[in-house]
């Protein structure tokens, strides 16, 4: 009888919040492209003042790094600084084509939004990204698409020369081993340098050669790149 | 056992309420049996608008089911079945049809084309109303395929319209080619349904098609024929 005296006051004071209920979210993840890999994922809960990344600002350097390397050390360290919650390559290594991973399991505590990053590969800079995505207050199961953008912090020069520190030119690696050689780089001198929707990538048909290293056959993409399914209890 | 026990206690009591009703009757001069009213059936209709909104990609006609909630036509990641091969392949729809899952189902009247829209309508049983799913292939492609992946309408009010939209799917089980007699639509006048699967064999978002002029030399695909997501636009309404 006081505790609902007590909650009806805190009620009609405007002082019981929504945001301070902790919430245990499931997330899965399915890499939705025809040959693309996704590195270790960072799935975020965050408040609402956090993002990983701003579409049309330029990157930071942790994002840069996330999307030219699939170093996702300083994005997480800089979730947990500000309080999230984070869960850190759930898929532990690679999520390829077509593959998934479930039941990511995240208690939110007093945070109210998603974000989730990964770098697709072979690219140079192209990352999937949901950007902090209000949490749902009503249990039940959510889907969200996701697109991949260009981190706008390296020319899209298609060419696999194991570039993947931040400021170095070209792509790491194509992990599914179907990356080509020799190509004479894909130039037109753009320079976008905020972050936008990836252009996709061109790629050819040519191994060991051509303008481009990517197998225009296996590496492109049309947006949405991945699925997000979100399970608040 | 106890089941059946239930079973004949209810049929006895049946036996008797009849009799009691019969002998009641003759007591009676007039012969009229009044036959118990059936219970209403209460039917729900359901319109869904599809509009195409590719430049030259053609789309076969196109299958509107009702199913469970449980179901779903096709899974991202997941292989996909002879049914929708069938149907990202060649257009056919006939296996999806009889899948079991399906509990009605009515088909477009032919060959949607870019630009345009065509209405399907749907009348269920109330108790009936689950979910819904729509799939029609992109014809000038190997196996891209769009449509509704199991969309919920039971809570659905009467003149309250959903609108949203959908994009391109690639079935996984045939190559994108794009090559002379591996597809099925004006721009090839090919081959569709194919058993051989010669792809990823997982559902996934097309990659989009290269066509002849962006350096697939095979491809006797044109510029027009490239496509971006969103390829359909649908509007569902419950119209009873």
């Amino acid at each position: 009888m006081k505790r609902s005296l007590v909650n009806a006051s805190l009620l009609a004071a405007g002082l019981f919040s929504l945001s301070t209920q902790a919430a245990d979210i499931e997330v899965s993840v399915t890499n939705l492209t025809h040959g693309n890999h996704f590195t270790p994922l960072l799935i975020a809960a965050h408040t609402r003042d956090s993002h990983l990344f701003h579409v049309g600002e330029m990157a930071t350097p942790a994002l840069q790094k996330m999307a030219e390397g699939g170093d996702i050390a300083d994005l997480n360290t800089a979730v947990i600084g500000a309080n999230g919650i984070t869960s850190t390559n759930p898929a532990m290594g690679l999520l390829a084509a077509g593959a998934s991973i479930n039941d990511v399991m995240l208690d939110t505590g007093d945070n109210t939004h998603l974000s989730i990053v990964a770098m697709v590969l072979p690219t140079n800079d192209a990352f999937i990204g949901l950007d902090s995505w209000k949490i749902p207050t009503e249990a039940g199961t959510y889907t969200v698409y996701v697109n991949a953008y260009d981190a706008g912090t390296e020319a899209n020069d298609e060419i696999i020369n194991g570039g993947g520190m931040s400021g170095v030119p070209g792509i790491p690696v194509a992990p599914g081993g179907n990356g080509g050689a020799n190509g004479t780089g894909v130039m037109d001198g753009a320079d976008n340098m905020y972050v936008h929707t990836h252009p996709g990538v061109l790629g050819d048909t040519d191994p060991m050669g051509g303008a481009s290293d990517l197998d225009s056959r296996i590496h492109r993409w049309l947006n949405p790149v991945a699925k997000v399914v979100v399970t608040v209890k | 056992m106890k089941t059946t026990d239930i079973k004949l206690k209810t049929s006895l009591l049946g036996l008797f309420v009849a009799t009691t009703l019969l002998s009641g009757c003759g007591n009676d001069d007039d012969d009229v049996v009044v036959a118990p009213a059936p219970p209403v059936v209460v039917m729900q209709t359901f319109t869904v608008t599809v509009t195409n909104l590719t430049a030259n990609q053609p789309m076969s006609p196109m299958i509107l089911a009702a199913h469970s909630a449980e179901a779903s036509l096709w899974q991202a990641g997941e292989k996909a079945s002879v049914a929708i091969e069938k149907m990202a392949e060649g257009g056919d729809t006939a296996d999806i049809a009889a899948l079991a899952v399906i509990e009605s189902s009515v088909n477009g009247t032919g060959m949607l084309m870019p630009g345009m829209s065509e209405t399907l309508t749907l009348t269920l049983a109330q108790a009936d109303v689950a979910n819904i799913s729509l799939a029609t292939m992109l014809v000038n492609t190997n196996d891209a395929f769009t449509g509704i992946n199991s969309y919920h309408i039971a809570e659905m009010e009467v003149d309250r319209p959903q609108m949203m939209k959908y994009m391109a799917y690639d079935a996984g089980t045939e190559a994108n080619s794009e090559a002379k007699g591996t597809m099925p639509g004006p721009a090839d006048g090919g081959e569709g349904f194919h058993a051989a699967r010669d792809d990823v064999d997982f559902v996934h978002i097309h990659p989009g098609v290269i066509t002849m002029y962006d350096g697939l030399a095979d491809s006797v695909l044109m510029p027009s024929h490239r496509f971006d997501n969103p390829v359909i636009a649908v509007t569902i309404t419950r119209t009873e």
